[in-house]
């Protein structure tokens, strides 16, 4: 049930696109989403498909392992692509009793539903290809003028990190605990959605009471081995922005510029 | 030589002030010498843990005082300094990996000391190398087998270059494998880099590898000595309700039953060797066998060793018939 969800997991590598700089592949990944937003017609969004396809090719990623992930989204993209199709005013498609089908929000169901799926690819590649300490660190980095400002930009990576690190380990708990409560007879999947929520409270609790145990045990073992927050500490990996992260990052913003302006 | 560690009337109590305050640690006054490898046994609650992180002022003493290397734990100055000094393992390997990767969580120690990136990443490889787990460097921590996990730990604390490390009950979540991963790394770092080891243990065979046993009961030290002098007083232990190494329970059985063997037996070896020294004097007296006939009965009795008792009779009985065969 929780092995398809493929945001926040990272697939160690060395490939071009796992070297870059992360604050690069952020700068990159933020440009893709203001274009996605900017783009309006199939072409376009054909066009930034086929970017995020080459980017997931370039860093070695398996693209049926990325694709999985939108599957939890599958209730979201039916959903809108449906509010679209009935809400929008045009071209008669077919009509559903009172509900009428147009061409128009036929299109717009659809280049939403994709705009979407667009979004969660390429901020998956950006999470697969980038360990999460990097990814802290390009933020931590890139939010680190806002520190004068009040702006607690090391503590906010630090527990994403931890956020990230104890995604797997909380899902594998999950999973233990589901498994424990079905085989004392427990039901998870039948009943309505009120049924549904409520059995997952023998679910949540024991979840939620070992997450805390465990948040306890961390800090401590944080404390003992000298952590006292972003003060006088170092890295072990420094940010380097070399040639290949300022061709990446120049190269690809022209050619998503040029798609948002052309199509 | 200065003391590694010492505490003085160490007292530790918790809970709201008044009636409901619990003492976890009644009086402890104990030495631990650079070096050394101590291993500590009690029952749960009987305050090993809580000692533990007294240890590197995780827990700072109601009363009395805990000293490392001479700096008081209970000044907030000396922090983290004793920190760096004495590291800490902790039970579940899961909940002390921070980062998501083998060689960035090794790092996340030196880092926070603000050591050069550099100089992290030859300790980091260092470490790993101390721990045998150079080649899952670049793995995610939740992929790695609970002993690896938990060597993945002990080189996180390796890498801050301790001079004791202080591992709570680091083998309990483990199979037996992780287990005998986890004591030869522990072990290793004892004798070969010189690191002071105090290991809070449930498993007495774990124990009997220490230099020093420490048993604790209701928040205080009720014994504390060599392995053999501790493991020795079988009755002491039963009474506190502990185990000790199974070999040591059959030695004190056989013995209480009208055998002759030393109380102390710590491992096999040793109780195979005490066997054969048992039976070695009865064949003697018996038949005034020569070196080379001594050696052959030990060999039988090495592999009757784990049979005892009955089968041993049995090649009485034989050896007997046999004898009065050739006699007759």
């Amino acid at each position: 049930m929780f092995g398809n969800i493929t945001i926040g997991q990272y697939i160690p590598g060395d490939s071009l696109v796992h070297r870059l700089d992360p604050r690069v592949k952020i700068f990159i990944t933020l440009v893709v989403i203001t274009v996605l937003f900017l783009v309006h017609t199939m072409a376009g969004y054909g066009l930034v498909l086929l970017f995020i396809l080459g980017a997931m090719l370039l860093a070695h990623l398996p693209v049926k392992f990325v694709l999985r992930g939108v599957r939890p989204l599958l209730f979201i993209l039916v959903l809108t692509f449906g509010l679209h199709l009935f809400m929008n005013e045009g071209r008669v498609l077919f009509r559903l009793g009172p509900l009428v089908a147009t061409y128009e929000g036929a299109f717009r169901g659809f280049a939403m539903s994709m705009r979407l799926v667009l979004l969660v690819l390429a901020t998956s590649i950006l999470t697969l290809s980038t360990s999460p300490i990097e990814l802290t660190d390009g933020i931590e980095n890139i939010l680190s003028p806002t520190r004068a400002l009040g702006v607690p930009a090391h503590e906010l990576a630090m527990m994403m990190t931890i956020a990230l690190r104890f995604i797997p380990t909380l899902l594998e708990e999950t999973d233990k605990i589901m498994k424990a409560q079905m085989a004392r007879g427990a039901d998870f999947q039948t009943g309505n959605v009120l049924q549904k929520a409520k059995s997952l409270v023998p679910l949540l609790v024991p979840l939620f009471v070992s997450a805390f145990r465990r948040a306890d045990e961390l800090a401590m073992a944080m404390e003992a081995r000298c952590y006292r927050g972003g003060q006088g500490r170092t890295r072990m990996k420094q940010l380097h922005v070399g040639a290949k992260d300022v061709l990446a990052a120049i190269g690809s913003t022209a050619a998503l510029i040029a798609v948002a302006v052309y199509l | 030589m200065e003391e590694m560690i010492r505490a003085e009337n160490l007292v530790y109590e918790y809970g709201p002030v008044g009636d409901g305050r619990h003492a976890a640690l009644r009086g402890i006054s104990l030495a631990i010498m650079p070096g050394e490898f101590v291993a500590i046994i009690g029952h749960n609650g009987s305050g090993k843990s809580t000692l533990a992180k007294h240890f590197n002022a995780l827990l700072v003493p109601t009363s009395g005082t805990v000293k490392v290397k001479g700096m008081k734990t209970s000044d907030p100055r000396n922090l983290w300094k004793i920190r760096q000094t004495v590291g800490m393992v902790f039970q579940n390997p899961d909940n002390q990996i921070v980062a998501t990767t083998v060689e960035e969580d090794v790092a996340f120690g030196p880092e926070n000391l603000g050591v050069p990136p550099a100089e992290i990443r030859r300790r980091v490889r260092e470490a790993l190398e101390c721990v045998d787990m150079v080649e899952y460097m670049r793995h995610a921590p939740h992929l790695l087998s609970g002993g690896q996990k938990q060597r993945v730990a002990i080189a996180g604390v390796v890498a801050m270059r301790p001079e004791c490390i202080v591992l709570d009950e680091p083998t309990a979540m483990l199979d037996p494998s992780g287990r005998r991963e986890v004591m030869r790394t522990i072990t290793r770092l004892n004798r070969e880099e010189g690191i002071t080891v105090v290991l809070i243990t449930h498993f007495m065979n774990e124990a009997v590898q220490a230099d020093r046993v420490i048993v604790m009961e209701g928040g205080r030290i009720v014994l504390d000595g060599s392995p053999r002098k501790v493991f020795g007083q079988v009755d002491t232990l039963r009474a506190l309700h502990l185990d000790v190494p199974q070999v040591t329970e059959l030695a004190y059985e056989l013995n209480r039953e009208g055998a002759e063997l030393p109380p102390d037996i710590l491992t096999v070896e040793e109780f195979a060797d005490a066997i054969i020294g048992v039976s070695d004097r009865g064949v003697n007296d018996r038949s005034h066998k020569t070196e080379e006939g001594r050696a052959r009965t030990a060999d039988a009795c090495g592999t009757t060793a784990r049979g005892r008792g009955r089968s041993g009779q049995a090649d009485c009985h034989g050896r007997a018939a046999a004898a009065s065969c050739g006699g007759g």
